[in-house]
């Protein structure tokens, strides 16, 4: 398993209040962004275990340096078709202490974004993602919503 | 000082502990001076702690509690409930401001003249007439200086103060949670109660001296240091179990030795750190007499709380999670369970009721049981409440033997309290309770009798963190099953001797004559097929009585591994209890064995529909059971306990022979007799006769049947009203309902003589028939009142004995040896130790018929010891034990003697 650590340099925090820094990548052609305070490692998964009975949005369990972490299949999250992808990516997050990591296309970049080009979710936004999203903001390489990470794990189990 | 503040709120947090218990003994036990000189100590040495760190506020209150504990030791003041009541208050009062100082690091700005000023109103109105050489009530002014008091009173104070600082940072400790200061170490409390004190200052010394010694040989270190070792040497253990994976496939070389030392050093260490996780349950249990004593005083009911076994050591894991079920159901018992004294003064019980608290290990486990002699629960009200609250219809409940009906209690959203008081409404979170229980892989059982009282009895595993456990695997993935769940293995093929077949879609296991129900993992777990292999592996697993096999494919070896609680969305999935990385790195799941089993038995659990209505239905009940449903007779469905069931055969009609006027088929070396369900069974000439086979070790007997149905796994609930022969009653089994049958009935038609009456005999005999099983009641009964003696039953050995208090007579006296309540080797004891039933015959009845159970059971005072596994054989042994155990010369009492 590969392992890139995020280096974020302090400056890169969202240290004032006029900007925030994500970690941006995309599923299924949209980009999301989680903030980067909230990123403890990005990784290319192999081995996932899978969890037969389990509610269908967790793809498995990893091994992350001796630590079991669950894999949350983003498009099934999103209500996405499933896609073909080649090669995917994992960025670990962690919610309520417990750690889960985020199965997608491709991992982006950390920009930095500023408060400026934060919009409130369009109102027609599908009601999965309305749940999820924290806000939508306009960039260069087009809308990146940003996710909630605790309301992206409030996933309902029976 | 920062240190010795933190050592400070840590030790008076114990001691308050300590005076929270001790207080309550003393209050019982006022004569007592050994009690009391050891709560004035702790307070004294909390109100001179307090003056030498320079806390007002606390020095002032525990002084005016020391007052009036100095005028119970002079005798000036009477011990009344009143007096007691406030030093309990002011003891609260300082934990108040413990916690508050732990918070903000400072004592909090505050008076407590309230509190003061009643305690000294009360000091003050005891001591009026004597006043003057007593100890002076300190006045407020007087008290919030005492901080610095002592400099100004010089040096000979302080050093007292010195001292007894000094007394406290090296008195004995054992590791304890400093999260949690109000836990009290059970050692402590007893080496300080042991210490007599009957002068003050002599012995106190040697007191000083003795816990220094102990000092050196404890240490008090922090929760998140032990935590943090545990998580290590699991980490260590699963890196010991890679290496040895890899050496395993290796040919012998250098490492294989120091390999090996490596291995055992580390399960030596894993057993050292688990040892020191280890916590006497006594630490969860020091709060209770305080809270039992408030709400006697409260609601002006006398109760005494018992506990035994509080040395008992369980994982701390553990005790933070029954802490506060145990802490509940004390409460209900105290508050509900209960009676006030008039009310048990008229049922004939003493006035003061008792709750028993008992602990103890065994094999592997921890039992808890929590008793109360109080009026038991109200099973009529808890019928309706039920029917009310839409958990059950009248008709399902109609059905249902009172055990049955209690455990809706445990049922979420469940309440019988009419008026639900301040401190608890019965059965308010006993759903709570259950649920908390079973997610540490324990159970809890609940007896009840009315008039006398309620019994909980709690299993728990010792540990959670590390356990040994089976590798399976199934469609290619592996899965971790918990050992002690493991009963045995049996390979499967076609060519083998064990076969898996099918009734209707259920999968069975012949084994040893028995059928076992089976789940197939993959089925369960919605795995894709795999292959067309037909060799397999059955997991025999036990959980409760339950006994079924879980079908794999593969079988690995059994690994010791690290416990990992799933993350909490995978937490909804019944199947797991957790998941852990294996020696190689992968991850695995750890089924949950009590979550697989109510699929046994089931229909095929590929229909997922299906398995979820069961599983919101009943959650796995320890008194639950495997049932064929079949139909022969009529169109009636009619229900067998799996268990009676040896084997399904399909004759051919050709081979029925018939002899002196039965049916018979050549078996093996012998004759097994044909009986049809009922005398108007058309007999084919043709084709094929499914039949039922009942058999034992040299005889059997086949019951023809129409039609065999289904397996279904459900409670057992037979209403005992059938008048038609061969029929025990009516249940409903899976939401059908079925008429149960009686297996007796038809062995006796096989073999009339087994049953044949003695016929000679002038007077019935009596039998006394405790079983807390209905099911082996309703199988034995017959048997005995066909062969003409009366039957009394009884639940378990309380109703046993109530009987023998009713004066009743009996000649002989059948009992199970697992029961509620009182066991029947407690019975077998209490039988022989009173003269009213010590010559009556004792014969044990047991599922567990192990050379050690017959002897613990002879032992205890049974005469003879049968095994319930195999209740077709139960008639001829029942009748073998009756001769032997009554008497040789007698007739014989089953049989016509020959």
């Amino acid at each position: 398993m590969t392992t890139i650590e995020t280096t974020v340099a302090p400056s890169a925090d969202n240290h004032g209040k006029d900007a925030e820094a994500f970690v941006t990548f995309t599923v299924a052609g949209q980009l999301f962004g989680v903030p980067v305070t909230q990123v403890q490692d990005i990784l290319t998964p192999d081995a996932i275990a899978p969890v037969p009975g389990g509610p269908p949005e967790v793809r498995g369990l990893i091994n992350l340096r001796g630590r079991i972490v669950t894999v949350i299949d983003m498009r099934t999250r999103l209500a996405l078709p499933r896609g073909d992808e080649k090669t995917v990516m994992c960025v670990t997050v962690e919610s309520d202490g417990e750690p889960y990591t985020l199965l997608v296309d491709s991992v982006g970049d950390v920009i930095k974004l500023p408060r400026s080009l934060r919009e409130a979710n369009p109102a027609t936004l599908d009601a999965v993602w309305r749940d999820v999203a924290d806000a939508v903001y306009r960039t260069d390489q087009g809308l990146l919503v940003a996710l909630h990470i605790d309301r992206l794990m409030a996933i309902e189990t029976k | 000082m920062d240190d010795l503040f933190q050592e400070f709120l840590a030790e008076t947090a114990e001691s308050l502990a300590v005076l929270d218990v001790e207080l309550v003994r003393f209050e019982r036990e006022s004569s007592d001076t050994t009690i009391l000189s050891n709560i004035f100590r702790l307070m004294h040495t909390i109100k001179g702690t307090s003056g030498f760190l320079g806390l007002p506020r606390l020095g002032s209150v525990a002084h005016a509690g020391e007052n009036i504990l100095g005028k119970f030791r002079d005798g000036e003041l009477e011990v009344t409930p009143r007096a007691v009541t406030l030093i309990l208050k002011a003891i609260d009062r300082i934990r108040g401001l413990l916690t508050e100082m732990e918070a903000a690091g400072a004592e909090p700005a505050g008076s407590d003249a309230d509190l003061i000023d009643e305690i000294n109103a009360l000091a003050e109105g005891a001591s009026a007439p004597s006043c003057g050489s007593g100890a002076e009530p300190a006045g407020l002014d007087e008290l919030s200086n005492l901080g610095p008091r002592f400099s100004e009173d010089g040096f000979p104070v302080a050093a007292e103060l010195l001292v007894e600082v000094a007394e406290v940072l090296s008195a004995p400790f054992q590791v304890l949670a400093l999260a949690e200061p109000v836990l009290a170490p059970e050692p402590v409390m007893a080496a300080a109660a042991s210490h007599a004190l009957p002068k003050e200052d002599q012995p106190k010394q040697a007191e000083v001296k003795e816990q220094a010694a102990a000092a050196a040989s404890s240490i008090r270190v922090n929760v998140d240091v032990i935590e943090n070792l545990m998580t290590l040497i699991s980490e260590l253990v699963l890196t010991r179990n890679q290496l040895l994976q890899t050496q395993r496939g290796q040919k012998d070389n250098d490492f294989k030795v120091p390999l090996q030392r490596l291995s055992h050093i580390t399960s030596d260490l894993q057993d050292g750190v688990t040892r020191m996780r280890m916590q006497p349950i006594g630490n969860a249990w020091n709060k209770l007499p305080r809270i039992v004593r408030d709400l006697a005083v409260e609601t002006g009911k006398k109760i005494e709380l018992v506990m035994k076994g509080a040395e008992t050591e369980l994982d701390r894991q553990v005790l933070e999670m029954i802490k506060d079920p145990l802490t509940h159901m004390v409460r209900n018992s105290a508050d509900h369970g209960i009676e006030n004294g008039a009310n048990r003064l008229a049922a004939g019980k003493p006035e003061t009721g008792t709750i028993a608290l008992d602990a103890y290990h065994e094999s592997g486990h921890i039992y808890i049981r929590i008793a109360d002699d109080g009026r038991g629960l109200n099973v009529e009200r808890i019928r309706q409440k039920a029917v009310a609250n839409g958990l059950t219809t009248e008709a399902a409940i109609a059905g249902m033997s009172e055990q049955q009906i209690l455990q809706f209690i445990f049922r979420p959203g469940f309440s019988t309290a009419e008026v639900v008081t301040s401190v608890s409404g019965r059965g308010v979170g006993m759903d709570v309770v259950r649920t908390n229980i079973e997610r540490i892989g324990g159970t809890i059982e609940l007896s009840s009798v009315a008039g006398s009282g309620t019994t909980f009895l709690i299993k728990i595993p010792l540990t959670l963190a590390i356990v040994s456990a089976l590798i399976v695997e199934s469609s290619q993935q592996r899965f971790a099953i918990p050992q002690l769940n493991v009963l045995e293995l049996v390979g499967v093929s076609d060519r083998s001797e064990a076969r898996v077949e099918t009734v209707n879609t259920s999968p069975v296991l012949r084994l040893r004559d028995r059928l076992l129900p089976l789940v197939s993992l993959r089925g369960a777990l919605g795995l894709p097929p795999q292959g067309t292999s037909q060799d397999r592996f059955v997991v025999v697993a036990q959980v409760g009585a339950n006994t079924f096999g879980i079908i794999v494919d593969r079988v690995f070896d059994t690994e010791e591994i690290v416990v990992k609680p799933a993350a909490p969305i995978l937490r909804g999935t019944r199947f797991y209890a957790g998941n852990t990385i294996l020696g190689d790195g992968s991850v695995i799941m750890i089924l949950d064995p009590n979550g697989l089993s109510s699929f046994a038995g089931q229909i095929d659990a590929g229909d997922s529909k299906a398995q979820d209505s069961h599983g919101a239905a009943a959650g796995p009940m320890s008194n639950r059971s495997s049932f064929l449903l079949f139909r022969a007779g009529g169109t009636e469905l009619k229900a067998i306990p799996l268990e009676l069931v040896s084997r399904i055969e399909e004759l051919d009609a050709k081979a029925i022979e018939h002899v002196g006027g039965r049916r018979v088929i050549q078996y093996g070396q012998h004759l097994m007799p044909l009986v049809p369900f009922d005398a108007a069974h058309s007999w084919k000439d043709q084709g094929h006769q499914k039949v039922l086979v009942f058999s034992d070790n040299d005889r059997s007997m086949a019951l023809a049947v129409d039609e065999v149905v289904d397996i279904v796994c459900d409670e057992l609930t037979v209403e005992l009203s059938s008048e038609h022969p061969g029929l025990l009653g009516s249940a409903i089994i899976a939401g059908k309902a079925a008429d149960i049958v009686d297996v007796s009935h038809f062995l006796a038609l096989a073999f009339a003589d087994w049953f044949e009456l003695a016929k000679s005999r002038a007077a019935t005999r009596r039998a006394l028939l405790v079983d807390d099983s209905p099911f082996f009641r309703n199988l034995v009964t017959p048997l005995l009142t066909s062969a003409r003696w009366s039957v009394t039953t009884a639940n378990d050995g309380v109703e046993a004995l109530k009987l023998r208090e009713d004066g009743q007579q009996f000649d002989v006296i059948i009992s199970d040896i697992e029961m509620p309540n009182l066991d029947g080797l407690a019975l077998a004891g209490a039988i022989r130790s009173d003269a009213r039933w010590s010559r009556v015959p004792l014969i044990a009845l047991s599922s567990h018929a192990e050379e050690n159970d017959v002897s613990a059971g002879r032992e205890a005072g049974f005469d003879e010891y049968l095994a319930k596994s195999d209740p077709t054989r139960l008639p001829e042994t029942l009748a073998r034990a009756l001769r032997q155990a009554i008497g040789r010369g007698e007739t014989d009492p089953l049989r016509r003697a020959s």
